[in-house]
């Protein structure tokens, strides 16, 4: 078994280092000149020489990846084109705060999700499944600003209940930064329970079709305690499993999220350095973001491996 | 991908007997289609029938409320907001629909060719594939834009090969297990082209659960571009687009103003309409709505 998990965690090492290229050669090889590209039309040769100096262009782009790599695998970030100061400073404080938005998030979308799955599978194609089914397919085909447009009209303006932006540094006690941090956290709730209700819902269903459970059906085991006693130990694994891959989905919903509340995170830091063409920032922040989300993906599958025997035997 | 060769079986059958009808839409279906006509008719129209010009001052009022003059109220420097959304709902269907074409014309010949060629042209082209799934389609969207800006062109090539990906896979998975089939096998017999194998014996095997592939893929390309366009990063203003729509408006939205809201909720309803149409569509062939929006 535990080679079969140090395969999987070997291969998003892999994965990993793809990324890595992936990012390096799309900011770096792609646009022919970077220095141009960065500085637009109205470069002066000058400035051109400058930037070209500071990402090393004369040297061939082989060597530039190598030594961007090692950079970063000890951890240097490099310095950012725009401010001029180094990466890693300017992340840390950022980082800190997505990472306060995402498990926040995670903390209220996971047992709501959970509810909401086990709910519409207790009693399927009956009314709150309906319910639950179509609310979330319309949860999940909406972009996420128009959930938080809806928020902030509904919650801030209307109601006056909540403020619209997220100030991260001015608060008095824990419970204004959390009325300040609510609406963030439930947009970025809102569309990543669509998803993992649904998941786990085809999860739990999956099993429900198994012939013990149809065995508890005809001996008249009530539906609740088929669900809850039943079908649910067997649906921890799967279960589990699309929990970890959609927390991964919060990767994509950070970047608008934060980006609508202006609240100071490392997505908005990411979009703004994307406007600003300060391709080392790009790179940086593309890296932790691509390592997050591979992360939960390596998590998802070891859990599952974890959870389910047939999967341990290695192939 | 068994599952999707078990799909395409199945498909097969159905087809062969012919007896299902290939289109009964249920009540939500209706809805969601009647919410497509009604966006599709906009796009075709809207611009002769906006009572603005979409770039036009007409108001002194930012965020004007709604009146009998300006149905939808002002945006932030008193352009109307009706004429904006009916110039913009053109744009923002035409580049998703382009960008979903280009991923079915890149996913599916690549997928066909990789599934019919097999060995190391398969193995290429899958790994390939791989690579760019192993990254959020988000944050390979704003790398691609890092390094070549952003213009129209450089939006829908690439919206339309990320999700290229999914198709490739469908369409290579579908073409795996059509190849075997004896009709294929006949048609190579007789020794008949690559292409004429494609177009005229697998292709037509593969079309209904590529329709609804069709439409996941159109409503993925919708939240991209215009995730895009609201990040600044899309489509850029002073062009009538509903994401940078929502962008220039979301100051307004503190006030009470719905100059953010209704491009954001056209938004909403033209996806959600799409999808109401495939969710029944696939809950009629039995097959759940694909689950891996990223």
């Amino acid at each position: 078994m535990w080679l079969v998990v140090l395969r999987r965690l070997g291969l998003g090492i892999i994965t990993l280092w793809v990324v890595s290229l992936l990012v390096f050669a799309g900011t770096e090889i792609l646009p022919g000149d970077v220095a141009e590209a960065i500085l637009g039309q109205s470069a002066t040769p000058e400035a051109v020489q400058a930037i070209r100096d500071q990402l090393h262009l004369d040297r061939p782009a082989v060597v530039r990846y190598a030594d961007w790599l090692t950079n970063l695998l000890h951890g240097d970030l490099g310095i950012s084109l725009s401010a001029n100061m180094e990466i890693s400073e300017m992340i840390s404080g950022r980082f800190k705060n997505t990472l306060v938005l995402a498990s926040l998030t995670a903390a209220l979308a996971v047992p709501l999700a959970l509810a909401m799955g086990l709910a519409a599978s207790m009693f399927p194609g009956g009314r709150v499944d309906r319910l639950v089914t179509i609310s979330t397919l319309f949860l999940l085909s909406v972009p996420e600003f128009f959930i938080a447009a809806t928020l902030v009209l509904v919650f801030a303006v209307h109601l006056q209940w909540l403020p619209a932006i997220t100030y991260m540094t001015e608060y008095e006690s824990v419970w204004q930064l959390m009325k300040s941090l609510a609406l963030p956290i439930l947009t970025l709730t809102t569309s990543v329970v669509a998803h993992m209700a649904r998941m786990t819902r085809a999860a739990i269903i999956n099993v429900m079709t198994s012939p013990y459970i149809e065995m508890a059906i005809l001996k008249g085991v009530p539906r609740g305690r088929i669900v809850l006693r039943h079908a649910l130990f067997n649906a921890v694994g799967p279960v589990v499993n699309v929990i970890a891959l959609n927390l991964a989905y919060l990767v994509s919903g950070v970047v608008i999220v934060e980006t609508v509340f202006a609240y100071p995170g490392l997505a908005k830091l990411m979009v703004d350095a994307v406007s600003r063409r300060d391709m080392p920032l790009v790179q940086a922040c593309a890296m932790i973001f691509c390592t997050a989300y591979i992360l939960f993906i390596l998590i998802a599958d070891v859990l599952a491996i974890l959870a389910n025997p047939r999967l341990r035997q290695p192939k | 991908m068994s599952e999707a060769s078990n799909d395409a079986t199945q498909e097969i059958s159905l087809n062969s007997a012919g007896a299902r009808p290939l289109f009964q839409l249920s009540l939500m279906g209706k809805v969601g289609a009647g919410i497509l006509l009604f966006w599709v008719i906009v796009a075709l129209v809207g611009p002769y029938v906006a009572p603005f010009h979409p770039a036009d001052f007409v108001s002194d009022d930012s965020y004007g409320p709604v009146s009998a003059k300006y149905l939808l109220g002002t945006d932030y420097i008193g352009r109307d907001i009706l004429s904006r959304l009916l110039h913009g709902a053109r744009l923002t269907m035409a580049l998703s629909f382009m960008a979903t074409v280009l991923a079915f014309v890149v996913g599916i010949s690549l997928g066909f060719t990789a599934a019919l060629a097999g060995g190391w042209v398969d193995m290429v082209i899958s790994r390939i594939y791989d690579a760019f799934l192993s990254m959020p389609t988000i944050m390979l969207g704003l790398v691609v834009i890092a390094a070549l800006g952003s213009s129209i062109p450089v939006l829908i090539i690439t919206a339309g090969l990320i999700y290229s990906c999914g198709l490739y896979r469908i369409a290579r998975a579908l073409a795996i297990e059509i190849k075997v089939m004896d009709f294929v096998e006949a048609a190579r017999a007789r020794g008949e082209r690559l292409p004429w194998i494609i177009s005229r014996e697998i292709l037509p095997n593969a079309v209904i659960p590529l329709v609804s592939e069709f439409g996941l893929r159109l409503v993925f390309s919708i939240l991209f571009i215009s995730g895009l366009s609201f990040l600044g990063l899309g489509v850029q203003p002073p062009t009538a687009d509903w994401g940078v729509m929502v962008r220039e408006n979301l100051g307004g939205l503190v006030y009470g103003s719905s100059a953010a809201f209704v491009p954001a909720a056209a938004i909403a309803s033209l996806t959600i309409g799409i999808n109401l149409i495939v969710d029944d569509f696939s809950a009629q062939r039995g097959q759940e709505i694909a689950e891996e929006m990223i």
